[in-house]
């Protein structure tokens, strides 16, 4: 009987710090959303870095649109998570919000959800010119892997903003943009895995969004190089990942955001 | 009943000693100062007691309950301003004291109705719209303690909640403060203003360098400094030569004024009257009386320090 009361108070407990996150996520919404560097990074840059992929290239339109896609998701979801603990830390908002009866691991899942939902309107929208390009997408596929590989961007976001323990923004930036540029060269946008060299294709498998790309050629009609049930596996585990280290990096050195 | 109890409480920072084995008890109901310079271990010590570092060494029972083992239950239960923590600027007053109401798992019509009853005690409701961007620091640190107020805790942590403020929001914040503490909860004050914790404080403890040097009642910390008397004197020309007054037990020069702090007053007058002659000097004022709290810190702070 103990042990149930126990149980049903460790889920209730659950049930409200996850209602709390949502809280710190609303707050990050109205404040970071429309924030320079976020605009920067989550908005513009992937709009260029498309249109010079586009220029010049005779690509049909399926393959455009998962590299759009992909871009998108992967940009939109990573421009707000490593940002905000930095910039909390130095506008001395943090202290404030740590000593609430709220755990480390709420505050994190919270600035999650707000990357995440970033991503999702962004990359949802953008979705929509599968109507006008005369994609026939297929959507028990798209959606699944677009809302996983959010989670998992947004998950990635929390590790990368867990070191340096710094509060300059831009530290966490040129940081997480070097990351971003290199999972993002590897992962088959640019070329497809099929026309990889071995060695090459073994790099691209580090990269998430490797995954994602070879998902969306799936849910457009081209073949996939991956099994579709691996990408969704292997995008579910390094989101569990990236999550997981982030908050064990983030609470080693949270002390350290105070000398 | 004690809120607080802390035993042999230790911070290091690498090989630095910040806060050294400190022991005090909190008890309930009552508004606890918390007295030192810049650099004693005041905030160190209230980033242990809140739970944001963790001790190197020593105990904490808040509400009798082990801190770390549970922290959140506790902190549902406090409310705390800490030291330079700002409201988000992004945000307006409202939006602030809303976040807060969510992240203390407020349901939505009560912290609505917390939020009126606050911003019009902190004299915000017109304000409440707009952004804490344009606010003074006066107006900053009113939604601050507005906001550490909203989930109606039993224990409140401020540090140096009034510092650096105007004088009418110092005054509207002492007032809160005391009227809070007459409704029952228990406070936790740092600060480095002496007036202040002697207006405010029902017990006093003086950190410096990490350990307490004393902790009392701030009518009985006066009675430390009560062998001793304080002179002030003043000059004309201003000229004074501290190594003349043999029998001062410490000498401080104030602008045109100098503090003489001594356990023999008859000695030391003799002394600067003497001074004074043999100088051609005109005594303009000399005035004795007892220690104030203030000079019972600089007694104790600044005898360590030297």
């Amino acid at each position: 009987m103990s042990s149930y009361i126990s149980w049903v108070i460790k889920v209730s407990s659950l049930a409200s710090q996850i209602g709390r996150s949502f809280a710190i996520a609303k707050k990050d919404m109205l404040i970071f959303y429309l924030k320079g560097p976020v605009v920067i990074m989550g908005l513009l840059f992937p709009l260029f870095l498309f249109i010079a992929f586009l220029i010049g290239r005779d690509l049909s339109h399926e393959y455009l649109f998962v590299a759009l896609i992909a871009m998108t998701a992967f940009f939109t979801s990573t421009a707000v998570g490593p940002t905000i603990i930095p910039w909390e830390a130095r506008s001395k908002t943090f202290e404030r919000l740590i000593s609430t009866p709220i755990s480390i691991t709420t505050v994190l899942l919270g600035d999650m959800q707000a990357s995440f939902c970033f991503g999702l309107i962004i990359t949802f929208a953008i979705s929509l010119s599968s109507i006008f390009l005369h994609i026939s997408l297929n959507l028990l596929i798209f959606i699944p892997a677009a809302l996983l590989s959010l989670l998992t961007f947004s998950a990635m976001t929390i590790l990368m903003s867990s070191y340096p323990p710094t509060d300059v923004p831009a530290d966490v930036m040129m940081l997480s943009s070097l990351v971003k540029f290199t999972l993002l060269f590897v992962s088959g946008i640019f070329v497809p895995l099929d026309k990889l060299p071995g060695y090459a294709r073994a790099i691209t498998y580090i990269s998430p969004l490797t995954y994602l790309v070879d998902a969306l050629r799936y849910s457009t009609g081209l073949n996939g190089f991956i099994p579709l049930w691996i990408d969704f596996l292997a995008l579910f585990i390094f989101g569990i990942l990236f999550f997981a280290l982030g908050v064990m990096v983030h609470k080693r050195v949270l002390e350290e955001r105070f000398m | 009943m004690n809120v607080i109890e802390v035993e042999g409480l230790t911070k290091y920072y690498g090989n630095f000693l910040a806060v050294d084995h400190i022991d005090f008890e909190v008890k309930k109901g009552e508004i606890f100062g918390f007295l030192g310079p810049n650099g004693a271990g005041k905030t160190t010590t209230i980033r242990m007691l809140t739970g944001i570092l963790r001790p190197s060494e020593g105990k904490i029972r808040i509400f009798d309950m082990n801190l770390r083992e549970k922290m959140l239950d506790i902190k549902e239960r406090m409310g705390i301003v800490p030291e330079m923590a700002n409201p988000y600027i992004d945000l307006t007053a409202l939006q602030n004291l809303m976040l807060v109401g969510r992240l203390y798992g407020m349901k939505k019509g009560e912290i609505k109705e917390r939020c009126v009853e606050l911003l019009r005690l902190f004299g915000l409701y017109e304000k409440k719209d707009k952004k804490v961007r344009s606010f003074s620091k006066g107006l900053k640190q009113r939604l601050s303690l507005a906001m550490a107020l909203l989930p109606d805790p039993v224990l409140l942590f401020l540090d140096e909640p009034t510092s650096g403020l105007d004088v009418m929001s110092a005054r509207l914040i002492k007032r809160v403060i005391r009227e809070e503490n007459r409704k029952g909860k228990t406070i936790f004050m740092s600060t480095h203003n002496m007036a202040d914790a002697n207006e405010l404080c029902s017990r006093i403890a003086i950190i410096n360098h990490g350990r307490l040097v004393a902790i009392d009642t701030p009518e009985k910390l006066k009675k430390i400094g009560e062998r001793h008397t304080v002179i002030e004197l003043s000059l004309e020309p201003f000229k004074f030569d501290a190594e003349r007054i043999t029998s001062a037990d410490r000498i401080e020069l104030l602008g045109d004024k100098v503090k003489i702090y001594t356990r023999d007053a008859d000695s030391v007058i003799k002394e600067i009257v003497d001074y004074a002659k043999k100088e051609d000097l005109k005594i303009l004022s000399l005035t004795t009386e007892k220690p104030s709290l203030e000079d019972v810190f600089v007694y104790l702070v600044g005898d360590k320090s030297e």
